[in-house]
């Protein structure tokens, strides 16, 4: 007999904070009596219509949602096989998906009566995301931000400090996205009885997983009403397709469709200059091996002794060496399949979209969109495609035209 | 009954408290902080506190973090670490020992194969930070089963509804982190953290050992006085880290030692 909750995929995770094996509560003493409020606090916000309201108040008139479920025509005859939409996060205020996520967690610590907000950010898009909802409700925020990721992306930062948030590069260990974060952890140990660590994916200590997961699942709950809208009703999409760092923006695309058979489900990770034993890459699921990082369990770039490894790859918000738990959950489980995609490939979709549709992708969606223009030949007219444009490419113009050779101060 | 149990027998008997020292396996080498180790009981430390290296140390401030640094870029493993262990039980079988670090190089050894290493090594017991009770069946349930103790940090933020939990699976002695925040962070004041230790101690027969922030012989006395005993860590790798010679960092470890058992 069949049980719908014991087949979901939805009900995850458990009490534990785990999904499957992954995921949990990998924290220092210290922090573990505020993890347990803010699940106790998250859990209550769940079911209150009034926290909802708030959020769908300002979706709606501070974010600009709903994105629009913009159906990619020129790019579908240029492929010539499934038709191709794409959802359109990149219109959100502050130009990607974060601001889902930030929104939910500032108005939770406002709950709390927490006066200050840290976050990490890699491109700096969940730093500007933080930035700018701390400036709406006049909290005191600090940005951790690798020293390197500092100057590659010097735009992020002076749009930061002019919101009024304090960016702390990061130059412990090897001045990157994961000492960022290793770094805002340090600085929530040490203040956390007025500070709220606002995290920009779908990681770290349960209940962020989930809850983060929750804030951005938005993006999916739109496209099943919208695509239904445009091609009928009950009709769902073929296949949905998301890039993936942490893994924020394709939980949230993902999770509601997991119930959903016939939906196939695709995450793209960032291949770097390739998959292999160079590691010249951030593909966790495809290159690593499950351990233990920032919180949680999960597939992670590691050497034969448990020493964390850099990802590299050409867009910084992919640059991560873990991933979110429940995306090693469903790879393990095989609801999902993950691929990568190389920084060659994802220039070549940036471009190709830039071209036919009049959209300038961020980095991180191009790999996305890649991975769409291998597929979409192979699948058949009436096969639906929805990827996730989950942030725009005014910050990566500077990376782009060095890498396509083009001279900026022309 | 494991080492730590006899030594904190002993020092109770002695009327003494109790001196921690920590030193980062491997930093800057195996060969200067084999030297150092083996120096230590010497030097009057009591029970050593051994930092295995990890890439990620999220609970230590910059001093432990560099030492970490040193140490793996010296080519330090897990492996190397117990051999260090090894190699000090040759000639030392009653200093305890206890490993400190984080679990992702454990877990990447496989626990089980790792308590058994760890066990046949000499090693007494284990300090996991990112290992909270919510975890005990990850480690520290198996590791006390294979014999070692399990020793828990408990921090200004664990309430009264919370201590028990943390004191249930703890064994040889609990760890007091006396300031909410990271190794090697500002020191804290003996009357401020009495409170707290005295809270502690009425919950459980463990001896009760406080670190984080001492960095003098007399901060060190103050500390011991109103606990069973303290651990000195960042101020001993700090001179580790500036490359004094093995024989003036343990003058320094014996002057705090001496400040310890003075109290």
């Amino acid at each position: 007999m069949p049980d719908d909750l014991i087949n979901s995929y939805m009900t995850g995770p458990d009490e534990q904070g785990r999904f499957g094996m992954f995921g949990g509560r990998f924290v220092s003493e210290t922090l573990m009596p505020l993890i347990l409020d803010l699940e106790a606090r998250y859990e209550f916000a769940k079911t209150d219509p009034d926290f909802w309201a708030e959020m769908d108040w300002l979706w709606k008139h501070y974010v600009g949602r709903p994105s629009p479920l913009y159906y990619a025509e020129r790019l579908t005859r240029h492929l010539g096989g499934a038709k191709i939409y794409m959802k359109r996060d990149e219109l959100n205020h502050t130009g990607a998906h974060k601001i889902n996520n930030v929104l939910g967690q500032i108005i939770l610590a406002r709950r709390m009566g927490k006066t200050r907000i840290i976050a990490e950010t890699g491109a700096g898009q969940h730093g500007v995301a933080t930035a700018t909802v701390c400036a709406k409700f006049g909290l005191k925020c600090v940005v951790y931000m690798g020293a390197h990721d500092v100057e590659r992306q010097a735009p992020n930062v002076f749009r930061m400090r002019l919101l009024g948030a304090e960016v702390v590069p990061v130059t412990s260990g090897r001045g990157t996205l994961k000492d960022a974060m290793n770094d805002a952890l340090r600085d929530w140990v040490t203040n956390v009885r007025d500070t709220f660590y606002c995290i920009g994916t779908v990681a770290g200590p349960h209940p962020y997983p989930a809850m983060v997961r929750d804030f951005q699942s938005i993006i999916g709950k739109e496209v099943r009403w919208q695509l239904a809208e445009q091609e009928g009703e009950g009709r769902l999409p073929d296949t949905v397709i998301a890039a993936i760092g942490g893994g924020s923006n394709a939980m949230g695309l993902f999770y509601p469709f997991l119930d959903d058979p016939s939906v196939n489900i695709i995450g793209v990770e960032a291949g770097g200059k390739g998959v292999d034993d160079r590691m010249q890459h951030c593909a966790s699921l495809t290159g690593g091996r499950p351990g233990v990082l920032h919180g949680n369990r999960t597939y992670l770039l590691q050497d034969p002794d448990g020493q964390i490894l850099e990802g590299f790859s050409i867009s910084a918000g992919l640059d991560y060496p873990g991933i979110g738990p429940e995306h090693a959950w469903l790879h393990d489980t095989k609801r999902a399949q993950y691929v990568s995609i190389t920084d060659a490939e994802a220039l070549e979709a940036f471009q190709l979209s830039c071209a036919l549709e009049g959209i300038i992708p961020a980095l991180e969606p191009s790999h996305a969109l890649a991975h769409v223009m291998k597929i979409a030949p192979t699948l058949p007219a009436d096969h639906i495609i929805v990827m996730n444009m989950c942030g725009r490419g005014d910050k990566d113009i500077f990376t782009v035209a060095k890498h396509l050779g083009f001279d900026m101060k022309i | 009954m494991t080492r730590i149990d006899t030594t904190f027998a002993r020092l109770r008997a002695e009327g003494k408290k109790a001196f921690v020292a920590y030193i980062m396996a491997g930093d800057p080498d195996v060969e200067t902080s084999l030297a150092v180790m083996q120096g230590m009981p010497g030097a009057g430390v009591d029970i050593i506190e051994l930092g295995m290296p990890f890439t990620d140390p999220m609970a230590d401030g910059p001093t432990v973090q560099l030492a970490g640094q040193r140490a793996l870029e010296g080519g330090q493993t897990l492996a190397k670490t117990l051999d260090m262990v090894r190699a000090f039980r040759e000639g030392d079988s009653e200093t305890p020992i206890v490993m400190m670090g984080y679990y992702n190089p454990i877990y990447s050894r496989g626990v089980d194969v790792f308590l058994a290493e760890a066990k046949a090594a000499g090693i007494d017991g284990l300090i996991v930070v990112d290992l909270p009770p919510e975890e005990d069946d990850e480690l520290c349930l198996p590791a006390q089963a294979a014999g070692l103790n399990f020793i828990r940090l408990a921090t200004p933020t664990t309430d009264a509804k919370r201590l028990p939990k943390v004191l249930q699976n703890t064994s040889g002695f609990v760890y007091y982190v006396s300031i909410t925040g990271i190794t090697g962070a500002a020191a804290p004041q003996p009357a401020d953290v009495a409170p707290d230790v005295a809270r502690i101690k009425a919950a459980t027969d463990l001896p009760v050992i406080v670190g984080f922030g001492i960095t003098t012989p007399d901060a060190a006395r103050g500390i011991a006085g109103i606990a069973d005993g303290c651990v000195v860590g960042s101020a001993i790798v700090k001179e580790i880290g500036a490359g004094k010679p093995v024989a003036e960092v343990l003058a320094g470890i014996a002057a705090l030692a001496a400040g310890a058992h003075a109290a």
